[in-house]
């Protein structure tokens, strides 16, 4: 009881006092001259945002960046050294061969489908669509712990002898194979796909949607002329439709990229980054919060920022392309 | 026509049923661990759940995992979700929807330079800047003696700033259609900047301010990482707990199994609430990476 009042309580206090801070700078602003409060009354409105991300984001990120060249307690500089000590270290390269792997699959899957899911919702009448796309948009409003709870059951393994449970290896053996412990099996990144396949679960109502808005504002004339030139479904997809949502399509990929980038909690949740399922932002994680080396947890996120930062260049030039449409 | 309208119906079944395929697909492994949170221990690890699907009336229900789970721990962690949630969603979008009234309206020296700032943040991942902020923290609580780690506090300064970027966006997005004429009338009227802003500019954004505010309510309710850097172990979030309780499901999957539906509800009433501003967000390009 007490905490639900002690929450409350900070709720109220929380929004209280952020609002008197713009009244009060507000307030400290009419007190000048009419002449400067005129000029100078964007500070009011946009300081507290400037220093918020001044002070959380853009300082601890170069903060980060200075840590990647010091020791584990950033007491003394050491060159290089973290970075020499991750590209020569199997295990790490292992990481970025994970993350590219994540990065060369995920997106591109989450595309195809949601773009499969838009087309075929789009030919099934109002009713049905409404129906499907909210069951395959679901996932959307699941925590990534929470979907990672819900496939470890489906991917769950019992010791032989014990009555199967998981649904996979229920499958499995139901085709005449023996159960395995899917997620501790590392041949061929077996088990980062699985984990893949739970990232490409959340993310493809997301694509599907934003797709199958391109997809109706797709002038129908251009389809009928095709389909009276004698197209087959395919062609008319393939011809007419894809080239005019293709734009759409590049930006949900992008958006999705940037994502699996950063992917983290679902290989907490799942494997803990054992058996070789280890991504850079779990990484990060481990060097710090395990070990507690800061300096090489800075680097490892360093490398990240940087292999971010060509996407940066790509999200600018998003941007910039529709201030130019306004 | 006759044959054109014969293939668009065989077309429409055919599609019908691979979209019920994949919506199975789709929705089996919630389900499954659904009806598992809903068995007794003892018959769902001799018995798999579909076996309790097939044949509903034979089967034990119970709500059992569902008690322990909230007993365990999980209705305090209700709480605490709520606490960093509700303040979490507020107070970004309160700083956002004031910064993008600056960059919409306002003239000013760097307006480009800020702007472009921002829009280059957004990719930021937000491990980046986690070690120094907390450091910082803790410097704080040393040298001013101000509690912030494992507090609600740090979670809503930091799940704001995070916000910062894709809010004030958006939000500008927004503004930048309002009708300018409007806010010029005010301005001769002898309206002052902070009374254009909250009685003209704050009302007219409400439908951008909603759509941003699901995604920022959703986003914070399922962070893991924040909640478990800021605020931790003492006022531990329900992901944080149902994580835990992941960890030990060894012991059988029904608490994990009603511990993850207990950590849905909330989420799952606002997704089906208010599906229609989900969509119209994302298609005003608020997504969250």
């Amino acid at each position: 009881m007490s905490d639900i009042i002690f929450g409350l309580v900070s709720i109220v206090i929380g929004i209280a006092a952020s609002y008197g801070l713009y009244w009060l700078l507000n307030f400290l602003l009419s007190m000048l001259p009419e002449r400067i409060s005129r000029k100078a009354s964007w500070l009011a409105f946009l300081t507290p945002a400037a220093v918020l991300v001044l002070l959380v984001l853009i300082v601890p990120l170069l903060q980060t960046v200075v840590w990647s060249f010091m020791d584990d307690r950033v007491k003394a500089w050491v060159g290089f050294k973290n970075y020499v000590d991750l590209f020569t270290d199997k295990r790490f390269l292992g990481i970025l061969l994970n993350n590219f792997l994540w990065v060369l699959v995920v997106p591109a899957i989450t595309v195809a489908i949601g773009t499969a899911v838009a087309t075929l919702t789009n030919q099934v009448g109002p009713t049905r669509e409404r129906v499907f796309k909210s069951l395959i948009f679901m996932p959307m409003a699941i925590s990534f712990v929470a979907a990672a709870t819900i496939w470890s059951y489906f991917y769950s393994y019992v010791p032989p002898g014990r009555p199967e449970v998981g649904l996979l290896n229920s499958l499995v053996r139901w085709i005449g194979f023996d159960a395995q412990p899917w997620l501790t099996m590392d041949q061929g990144r077996l088990n980062s796909f699985l984990l893949m396949a739970v990232v490409v679960w959340l993310q493809v109502g997301y694509s599907m949607v934003v797709i199958s808005a391109a997809i109706k504002n797709v002038p129908e004339e251009t389809i009928e002329a095709a389909q009276l030139d004698g197209a087959s479904a395919w062609q008319v997809f393939a011809g007419v439709v894809l080239p005019q949502v293709w734009g759409t399509v590049m930006s949900v990929f992008v958006t999705v990229l940037i994502l699996v980038m950063k992917v983290f909690d679902i290989v907490l949740s799942m494997t803990r980054g054992n058996f070789t399922t280890s991504v850079l932002a779990f990484e990060w994680y481990k060097q710090f919060f395990e070990n507690s080396n800061i300096g090489p947890a800075s680097a490892v996120v360093t490398v990240l920022v940087l292999l971010i930062g060509p996407l940066m260049y790509l999200q600018i030039k998003t941007v910039q392309q529709q201030e130019a449409l306004r | 026509m006759i044959k054109v309208m014969h293939l668009l119906r065989r077309m429409n079944l055919g599609s019908t049923i691979m979209l019920i395929i994949l919506v199975m697909l789709w929705s089996t492994p919630t389900v499954g661990l659904l009806i598992t949170s809903l068995r007794p221990r003892s018959v769902a690890e001799i018995s798999p759940w579909w076996e309790a699907l097939l044949n509903p009336i034979g089967t034990v229900w119970t709500l059992d995992a569902y008690r322990n789970s909230l007993e365990g721990g999980m209705l305090s962690s209700l709480i605490n979700t709520i606490a960093v949630t509700v303040p979490a969603t507020i107070l970004p979008l309160m700083i956002a929807a004031n910064a993008a009234y600056a960059f919409t309206f306002l003239k000013f020296k760097g307006k480009e330079l800020f702007f472009s700032t921002l829009v280059a943040l957004m990719v930021i991942p937000v491990q980046s800047s986690l070690i120094p902020v907390l450091r910082g923290m803790v410097w704080a609580q040393r040298t001013f003696d101000i509690q912030l780690t494992g507090t609600y506090v740090s979670a809503w300064l930091v799940h704001s700033a995070f916000a910062m970027p894709l809010a004030i966006y958006t939000l500008r997005n927004f503004m930048m259609t309002l009708p300018n004429s409007l806010i010029e009338a005010a301005k001769v009227d002898g309206a002052s900047y902070y009374q254009i802003f909250w009685r003209l500019v704050l009302p007219m954004s409400a439908p951008a301010i909603a759509s941003f505010a699901i995604f920022q309510f959703l986003w914070v309710w399922n962070d893991y990482l924040i909640a478990f850097i800021f605020v931790g172990e003492q006022k531990s979030v329900m992901t944080y707990q149902l994580l835990r309780l992941l960890g030990q499901y060894g012991e059988g999957w029904q608490d994990v199994a009603a511990g993850s539906f207990i950590s849905l509800i909330v989420p799952l009433i606002v997704f089906f609430s208010l599906q229609r501003f989900i969509v119209r967000g994302l298609l005003a390009g608020s997504v969250k990476g």
